[in-house]
């Protein structure tokens, strides 16, 4: 049995061998593999690009101070980008499950609808959710749309969900069980993680001073939104420095909405000011690559 | 020749499929019938008796005017390219009979396949390869088998050129498999891949009865169509679980996991389930042991979340719904489960109601429903019971979002009725007041729905308010029309019969039923019809004279015989009618059907005497007003008409 780490490993591999960048995880908070630059920035314009990459994802409401074996507050995805989508997208994708030593003929995979939509990135796609065993392992999504502009390339982005799928492969009913390495369960790791952030986001999170910081973030993105336009040395443009801004927004919305202190009628206005900015943000990246 | 088309897809949403075929299935293949047929990752069109040729044609071709001289006539002639010999002279005219040739089918089908693929309508496309200007589909386009006879039709779509080789299951079958028309079929048995739905369906319907899953059909529909080669399995779980309302697991297992729940001969949710797999067996039980745990976790959840929930009452929650937007315009739903409760009183519901009301959106607030939004409502009723509320409460709550559909149950108890209707005719009315009327097919708070619901209640129940005390204006002209719909649609009525009634003004539901009972009850008996007619023809006689019905009928002015005798069967009937059922009602109105036909026979209503004329108006307005309280019987198309 591999751990989860050694799966993790035959994973990249995979796609290394397919041409994909490896990359290491994006150091600022993300809700989801698809908010890292690698993928919301690379997948708007003309060229092609294949990116693999682990990104541990927050989701402060989702936290369960650890008590639940199945939910997180931070869990891993591992995030593919290939653009354009080789034709044989679909068969890549599941001889990658073949890699990590799941035997398809001897299990049930269906690809069942479910398009996906983030409203804060002005983002869809059309595709499936990958289901191994009546298991939900991976999020497939053919990208139409990123900040509000159409692509060029449609991407195929392959989401793995790491704790599900190697809890799967190990046959353990707690993600807190799986073995991290020879010696190591994943709560010896993670689980201290998981109760203090829960603690913090649902109890202690100075709700005040968030609204305050996503104030200030907005603010400093807003300001580099509108130096663009007359900055004479358009690649000197700190671009990727400016979505970090959109980013930390993104985070306090979330930790906002688990401290219950954003209103259903609020909500949607948040998520206007954060996506307006995250399309400025796509068209300036997208006019600096041009 | 026989025609093979399989588009070679990836993974089309199952719902999609059926309208897709349908329109298939109209596609033009010169007189020959298109047989379809899918699956999720292909869509077939089969066909035999095609011809080889379209047939030659003659065409003809109108050429200028004699008069116009042989020079025109040259002209036309150099411009269709043939000598003027050529033309015909026909009648003033110049004709040119012109020979098209036919064509081969293979290149027509080679021209027209690729934009007929493309023209199929679906709910949601995508494009894939070149941009937002490429072609768009409900999927990326990975194969296509073209065939007409032993050729292969070419052609290209999206950078897929059409070829004679199809794929198998994505795991069992070959990825490469050459086909003929005739070998098309069992090739794909072959390769684990069964083209018909109904044999897939038949397959999987016999699999899952014998493994003891509860019918489904949707869910039949829905695995039938996800699936290349279906095959059920039965699994288990912990009857700890079971402790969980039937109602939730049952949710779990059918919305979230497509299981087919399985029932003990008591009728009592069993600790078994039935999954359909999209493969051919599962020797080794590794997909019945992963479905199982991923019950489990769910099942766990699920329990978790009731235990967390039971923290905290329905009652204390509330004023948690403040901050719960009902509608940004509406404000939340704190504001709606106080204009509810008021309203359920106003409707006289009593005491159990009221309390319903008060507690009906506190299951809003809780993590089960979050999680299964679905059953809002259920779970209130669910908790309400559990937390020692009365039975009529918990069974109100339980019950509030009936009837579902039209052809749905309405609540079963009088507390759960009233709550139902206050709830969606406060949606209604607050809907209606700040401007969100569905207009065409655009009907986001579901009004349509919330108003069917209101007259399925109000009818069913034979609840006692009128119409004009619960809506006014716009929302009553609209709960008038669904009113109408249902007693056409749902309940059957013609709609003649329907207006008619309606027309008669519209009280109770209830009312309005009996009416177009008795109505409809009437309606084939021998007098009824003509009678119809003969008011249609007194309205058109009383418009025509611009009556103003002001008089008071003068029973001196009455003419002996004819005019007479119709006065007085129409009072006698008139103060019969009075206290008779709308049947017998109905009937004795129509036994007048003579003494009106000898009136209209023998009497001139235009008298030379305008006295005498007013006076006949003034009865015939009497006859119509008095006997329009059931039915406006002018509404009726009698068979004479075009309906």
């Amino acid at each position: 049995m591999d751990s989860f780490q050694q799966t993790l490993f035959k994973l990249k591999r995979y796609w290394d061998e397919r041409g994909a960048i490896i990359q290491e995880p994006y150091d600022v908070e993300v809700g989801a593999g698809t908010m890292c630059p690698e993928t919301f920035l690379r997948v708007l314009g003309p060229k092609p690009y294949r990116v693999a990459y682990v990104q541990p994802s927050r989701r402060p409401a989702d936290g369960r101070y650890g008590e639940n074996p199945n939910r997180l507050y931070k869990h891993q995805q591992l995030q593919v980008i290939l653009k354009p989508s080789p034709d044989d997208i679909l068969d890549q994708y599941l001889g990658s499950l073949e890699a990590i030593g799941i035997d398809l003929s001897k299990h049930d995979i269906k690809f069942e609808e479910d398009n996906w939509e983030s409203p804060t990135l002005g983002a869809w796609g059309i595709g499936w959710q990958v289901m191994l065993d009546g298991l939900e392992i991976t999020q497939f999504t053919y990208f139409q749309q990123c900040g509000g502009i159409d692509l060029d390339l449609v991407p195929a982005e392959i989401t793995y969900g790491l704790e599900r799928l190697v809890a799967f492969l190990q046959g353990v009913e707690s993600v807190y069980d799986i073995e991290w390495t020879k010696g190591v369960k994943y709560a010896d790791v993670r689980l201290a993680d998981e109760l203090q952030f829960s603690v913090y986001n649902f109890e202690m999170a100075n709700v005040e001073r968030l609204w305050k910081l996503l104030g200030e973030y907005e603010a400093e993105c807003k300001e580099l939104l509108a130096k663009y336009q007359d900055y004479p040395e358009k690649q000197r443009f700190p671009v990727l420095a400016t979505y970090d801004q959109v980013l930390k927004c993104s985070h306090l919305f979330n930790l906002l909405d688990a401290r219950g202190a954003i209103s259903v009628t609020e909500r949607v206005g948040v998520i206007k000011r954060v996506r307006d900015l995250a399309v400025g943000t796509a068209k300036m990246w997208a006019d600096q690559q041009a | 020749m026989n025609f093979l088309l399989e588009i070679g897809t990836e993974e089309i949403p199952h719902w999609m499929i059926p309208g897709a075929l349908k329109q298939l299935a109209s596609m033009n293949l010169f007189g020959a019938t298109p047989q379809v047929d899918a699956t999720p990752r292909r869509l077939v069109v089969r066909a035999s008796g095609l011809p080889e040729r379209t047939p030659d044609e003659e065409q003809i071709i109108k050429g200028p005017p004699i008069s116009a001289g042989d020079k025109a006539a040259g002209g036309f002639a150099k411009k269709q390219g043939v000598e003027l010999s050529a033309m015909n002279k026909v009648g003033d005219y110049y004709e040119l009979r012109k020979l098209v040739p036919g064509r081969a089918v293979r290149d027509i089908l080679g021209e027209t396949l690729a934009p007929t693929i493309l023209g199929i309508q679906w709910p949601k496309t995508m494009y894939w390869v070149g941009g937002k200007t490429g072609p768009r589909f409900i999927r990326p386009i990975r194969w296509i088998v073209a065939l007409l006879g032993d050729d292969m039709i070419p052609f290209e779509l999206a950078g897929v050129k059409s070829g004679s080789v199809t794929r198998g299951h994505r795991k069992l079958g070959a990825s490469s498999i050459p086909v003929t028309f005739a070998t098309y079929e069992s090739e794909l048995r072959k390769n684990f891949v069964i083209l018909s739905a109904d044999e897939r369906r038949q397959k999987l319907v016999a699999e899952i009865s014998a493994l003891g899953a509860k019918p489904d059909a949707d869910l039949v529909e829905t695995l039938t169509f996800i699936t290349e080669y279906p095959t059920a399995i039965r699994g288990d779980f912990d009857s700890a679980y079971l402790e969980l309302p039937a109602e939730v697991l049952t949710t779990v297992m059918r919305h979230h996991q497509k299981y087919f729940s399985v029932e003990s001969a008591a009728g009592k949710l069993a600790p078994h389930f039935v999954a359909v797999m999209n493969t051919s067996g599962d020797p080794e039980g590794l997909v019945k042991r992963g479905n199982e745990r991923v019950l489990k976790a769910r099942f766990n959840d699920a329990r978790f979340f009731w235990d967390v929930d039971q923290q905290k009452n329905l009652a204390d929650r509330v004023e948690d719904l403040a901050k719960v937007t009902f509608q940004a315009k509406l404000g939340s739903y704190l504001e709606k489960t106080n204009r509810v409760v008021a309203l359920v009183e106003e409707l006289g519901g009593n005491a159990h109601a009221q309390r319903a009301a008060l507690l009906a959106k506190c299951d809003l607030t809780t993590e089960m429903v979050k999680e299964f939004t679905d059953l809002q409502g259920v779970v209130g009723g669910l908790y309400a019971r559990h937390q020692g509320e009365h039975e009529a409460v918990a069974k109100a709550i339980y019950d509030h979002y009936l009837p579902l559909s039209m052809e749905g149950e309405i609540p079963s108890t009088h507390e759960g009725r009233i709550l139902a209707l206050a709830d969606k005719l406060d949606t209604l009315r607050g809907c209606f007041a700040v401007g969100l009327v569905p207009t065409g097919s655009k009907d986001p708070f579901a009004l349509r729905r919330a108003a069917q619901g209101v007259v399925k209640i109000l009818v069913e129940s034979k609840l006692d308010y009128k119409l004009d005390d619960l809506a006014k204006g716009e929302l009553r002209e609209f709960l008038l029309d669904r009113i109408k719909y249902y007693f056409r649609e749902i309940r059957g009525f013609k709609y003649d019969e329907v207006n008619a009634v309606m027309a008669s003004g519209c009280g109770t539901l209830a009312d309005v039923e009996a009416r177009l009972t008795a109505l409809a009850g009437v309606r084939p008996t021998q007098d009824f019809e003509p009678l119809a007619a003969s008011f249609k023809r007194i309205q058109n006689i009383l418009k025509q004279a611009a009556f103003d019905p002001t008089v008071v009928l003068d029973p001196q002015l009455l003419e002996a015989g004819a005019e007479r005798d119709l006065y007085t069967d129409f009072v006698r009937v008139r103060d019969m009618a009075k206290k008779e059922t709308y049947p017998n009602a109905l009937e004795h109105i129509a036994s007048l059907r003579p003494r009106v036909d000898t009136f209209f026979d023998k009497v001139l209503v235009n008298a030379k005497d305008d006295n005498v004329r007013i006076n006949r108006l003034t009865l015939l307005q009497n006859l119509l007003t008095e006997f329009s309280t059931i039915a406006d019987f002018s509404e009726i198309v009698t068979s004479g008409e075009k309906s």
